[in-house]
């Protein structure tokens, strides 16, 4: 017995929701194909629930509004695609420094550089990790439909206010585009988490200082009275710039400890198929279709294959699959790039099984059967 | 097997393809089926290539894009010859009338209907020609009921067209009966 909602819904669509639903009050972008419907429908609805829509003059400045607006207390998010995804690297940078939560939805398509506006890709998954300079704390999921959309851009509100931090909403062109079938949860279903506030309103406010045993530091808004300044550059507690290499090594160690500390809370994924599989395929975002629809088609022809679908794309499932790999020797990263996520496999199973790409770039989605021959190539 | 049919739409930007298959899918929704619907387009706003893509099953859609084509809808010659080799076989080709067909000795299904003329003269809007056609392809497949279909369609258009596009599935209907009595 429900009262919810069922509709044809698009992966873009869907996005706004779940950000109304985790409280967007602000939203500063810059349209860009094939991520512009998140604007268009952000300009429509913020307004309505008192919230702000601002277009600004570009991406660049897209990504500082919305440090600014979370900044002044509001939950923020922009949206882009590739080009505007590496003019915002610098800022995405400053909010991960300054701890400011905020969610950027980046809806991938072909590159690099303006490569195919409408085409889908999968080619800035490396660019998430290492796309802004120097180490820096990363979470970036990635939804494979359009209800796994609207719950992952309530879970990217919540871990960005939770952990102080800038979230990765990887989509692609084809979740972003894709209409389907969604049941939307009731408001009152959906877990919401709101960023710690200081506890008392008096001068003793550091705005970078964690009580014992904690890594995140309470957040004041501008506006509510409390002395608090911003700066990328390495702080103290009062958010002042240092020079002390004491003081940077304890800062970036403590963002760092944030995420890494609190890998069991982020990271998300689901298994099929995986009791008896001798092959697994490890995919993401619209390929993990693709990919679900190939392995059930092996399993009719009964080969052993197991699917893993990541929808933390960072940080890296790590345990999980080293765990499969005791008893799965082989695994088939298939993506829209030319082998992007398959390194970091690689990178973590070592030697202890083979791991093998599946890439396309020409625009199109990999399709079951191109999975489904690579399957029969390497079992 | 399921019971999955894989629509394809197919004609030049500004046609209302992609309309066209939301309405579709939402309409299979309302029977209570799965839908997706995909698209594709290019860079341009009008006059670009075209297509719009429906998936509609009665189990789980994991794939959300159309290989083979159950029915190709062609409305113009550049989307025809694109599109004819992604039919499948047994598929159905409904393709407007003012399209010459290359080769007609094929073994899928051919009804040539005057989908873009009726919508113009009849109705008198050219633009509810994405309409006439969702109402021949519904009374060629079945693929959604006349109920749904009408309602989805309703629920999409601007206000104050409603009777001009009851009219043009009316007349999407009859054009699909007088085609299949040829």
């Amino acid at each position: 017995m429900s009262n919810r909602q069922i509709k044809l819904m698009q992966g873009n669509e869907a996005c706004v929701e779940g950000a109304l639903a985790a409280g967007m009050k602000f939203y500063a972008g810059y349209p860009i194909t094939p991520s512009t419907e998140i604007a268009e429908l952000c300009s429509q609805k913020l307004p309505v629930v008192g919230g702000k829509f601002i277009q600004m003059e570009d991406e660049i400045a897209g990504m500082a509004a919305t440090i600014g607006g979370s900044l002044a207390g509001l939950k923020s998010m922009t949206a882009t695609s590739g080009p505007g995804f590496s003019l915002k690297q610098e800022n995405i940078g400053y909010a991960a420094l300054t701890e400011v939560p905020c969610v950027i939805v980046d809806v991938q398509r072909a590159g690099p550089s303006t490569g195919l506006p409408t085409a889908p890709s999968q080619g800035d998954i490396m660019q998430a990790k290492w796309g802004t300079h120097g180490d820096h704390p990363v979470i970036a999921l990635s939804p494979t439909s359009v209800r796994e959309t609207f719950d992952l851009t309530v879970k990217a509100f919540n871990l960005s206010e939770k952990y102080r931090t800038p979230v990765l909403l990887m989509l692609d062109e084809i979740v972003g585009h894709m209409r389907e079938k969604i049941e939307i949860p009731n408001l009152d279903e959906i877990e919401v988490f709101d960023r710690v506030k200081p506890k008392v309103c008096d001068d003793s406010y550091r705005a970078y200082r964690v009580e014992e045993g904690q890594l995140v530091p309470p957040m004041a808004a501008f506006g509510e009275g409390f002395h608090f300044h911003v700066t990328g550059l390495m702080h103290d507690e009062y958010g002042f710039p240092s020079n002390d290499s004491e003081v940077a090594d304890k800062l970036l160690r403590r963002i760092m400890d944030k995420i890494d500390n609190n890998v069991d809370d982020i990271v998300i994924f689901e298994e099929e198929f995986t009791e008896d599989a001798e092959l697994l395929i490890l995919a993401y975002g619209g390929t993990y279709r693709s990919a679900r629809s190939a392995v059930k088609k092996a399993r009719s022809e009964g080969l052993k294959v197991g699917l893993f679908k990541a929808l933390t794309i960072w940080p890296f499932p790590e345990t999980r699959v080293k765990e499969l790999t005791n008893n799965i020797k082989k695994i088939l990263v298939p993506e829209l790039n030319l082998g992007q996520y398959v390194q970091e496999v690689e990178r973590v199973v070592k030697n202890t099984a083979d791991v093998y790409s599946l890439g396309k770039v020409n625009g199109e989605a990999i399709t079951p059967d191109e999975i489904l021959a690579k399957i029969r190539e390497v079992l | 097997m399921v019971n999955q049919k894989e629509i394809r739409l197919s004609g030049s930007g500004g046609q209302g393809l992609i309309l066209g298959g939301i309405i579709l899918a939402e309409a299979a929704l309302l029977d209570g089926k799965n839908a997706i619907q995909s698209q594709s387009y290019g860079p341009e706003a009008r006059g670009g290539a075209s297509k719009a893509e429906v998936i509609i099953s009665d189990d789980t859609i994991d794939y959300p894009k159309v290989e083979k084509a159950d029915l190709l809808l062609a409305l113009t010659d550049k989307a025809y010859h694109k599109y004819i080799k992604t039919l499948k076989d047994d598929g159905i080709l409904i393709i407007d009338s003012n399209i010459e067909l290359d080769d007609t000795d094929k073994a899928y299904k051919i009804l040539q209907v005057p989908i873009i003329q009726s919508a113009s003269e009849k109705i008198g809007k050219a633009m509810v020609a994405n309409i006439v056609a969702l109402g021949v392809i519904r009374a060629v497949t079945d693929v959604v009921t006349e109920e749904a279909l009408e309602n989805a369609v309703l629920k999409r258009v601007p206000k104050g067209t409603e009777e001009l596009n009851k009219a043009a599935l009316q007349e999407g209907y009859l054009l699909a009966k007088a085609s299949k009595n040829k």
